[in-house]
């Protein structure tokens, strides 16, 4: 079950917050606001810390109730993809959100990059792909 | 998300079963017509029309670099070299069906060129011949001319042979540059030659100018 979307830019600010069905519980704005940002910096941190040089931040975060899963981008967006445990083939839901994104808020000529995404078709299209993974 | 095939095939499969097609005609008269508006609205001072091209190049490079992310699922790229590639066989070809050569690479790796046998912005373009570059005349990187076309603009040349020429495609040069800066590098890229100044091939050259460290997302090193 795909159960949620985050998506934060490149300075750490969550630009795009979506909870798809009841599971996941309701924060405040702000909540969500400094959780994109600690995962950010928590994120960055992982990658410095790590015993194994060369690694990564932070690409999965498995629990009971959930998995989490982050895509960064070489172009610095990461995109926050929360299902539930045991989720067939996260990777390619991530590469249909990317997708999406590519089309539906980049090409969105009104949208200025790096802020939050208000796109109605991007709304309208995520919803047909929770649909359809769901 | 690194792929290890090789560019030229990744390049192909995206363009076949991952890219919309839309009439090539349509595409290439409404660019005519956006550049005969802007030679219009700026009175044919062609060095303005260039740096409108580039810049409307810069903003859809800015945006295009996730659609290229996303289709082609390529991940960072080895040497500059690479990078060259990389624009030529799968960029050009997934967004204009282009494969164009990269050339000339300098010395210390940080530039290269990409030649273009064909352009099919400009294949029914002809420029007015005051747009045009007068032959024999060597092109230099813009950055370099900035000061001395900044005198000669000021001195009050008219527009004739020894102004500025108009690069039709400089939209080009403008994604190019785009792109690469949401992937932290900062290059220049400028036309050399065009077919529509008489030359054989159209040429761009890009130039890393430098890396932008700062911006390079964590965990990416």
């Amino acid at each position: 079950m795909f159960l949620g979307l985050w998506i934060i830019n490149k300075a750490g600010g969550l630009i795009f917050q979506r909870d798809f069905g009841e599971s996941l519980a309701r924060l405040s704005t702000n909540d969500y606001l400094v959780l994109a940002g600690t995962f950010h910096s928590v994120h960055a941190i992982a990658s410095r810390i790590s015993p194994v040089p060369g690694s990564s931040g932070i690409e999965t975060l498995e629990t009971d109730t959930f998995t989490l899963t982050c895509h960064q981008t070489p172009t610095g967006i990461k995109f926050l993809v929360v299902t539930s445990p045991g989720h067939a083939n996260i990777a390619g839901l991530v590469r249909q959100v990317y997708d999406l994104y590519a089309d539906y808020v980049m090409k969105n000529p009104f949208y200025t990059p790096e802020m939050p995404v208000r796109c109605e078709q991007f709304d309208a299209n995520l919803l047909k792909l929770v649909k359809a993974v769901n | 998300m690194s792929t290890t095939k090789p560019l030229k095939t990744l390049g192909e499969d995206v363009w076949r079963s991952k890219m919309e097609k839309v009439s090539g005609e349509l595409f290439v008269l409404t660019y005519g017509s956006i550049v005969t508006q802007l030679v219009r609205d700026f009175n044919q001072d062609y060095a303005k029309v260039n740096e409108h091209l580039e810049k409307m190049g810069y903003n859809i490079g800015t945006r295009l670099i996730e659609e290229f992310l996303a289709k082609s699922q390529m991940g960072r790229c080895r040497d500059f070299r690479e990078t060259g590639e990389a624009i030529a066989k799968v960029g050009f070809k997934m967004f204009l069906n282009l494969v164009p050569t990269v050339a000339n690479l300098s010395a210390d790796g940080r530039s290269f060129s990409l030649v273009f046998d064909e352009n099919p912005l400009a294949e029914f373009v002809e420029l007015p011949d005051d747009a045009k570059r007068p032959a024999g005349t060597v092109v230099v990187a813009p950055s370099s001319s900035s000061a001395t076309g900044g005198a000669a603009a000021t001195a009050g040349g008219s527009a004739g042979a020894a102004a500025t020429p108009l690069w039709f495609s400089n939209v080009l040069c403008g994604v190019v540059r785009g792109c690469l800066e949401m992937m932290q590098l900062q290059v220049e890229a400028y036309w050399v030659s065009d077919v529509l100044h008489g030359d054989d091939i159209n040429e761009m050259r890009v130039t890393l100018i430098k890396v932008l460290e700062d911006e390079v997302p964590a965990g990416e090193d």
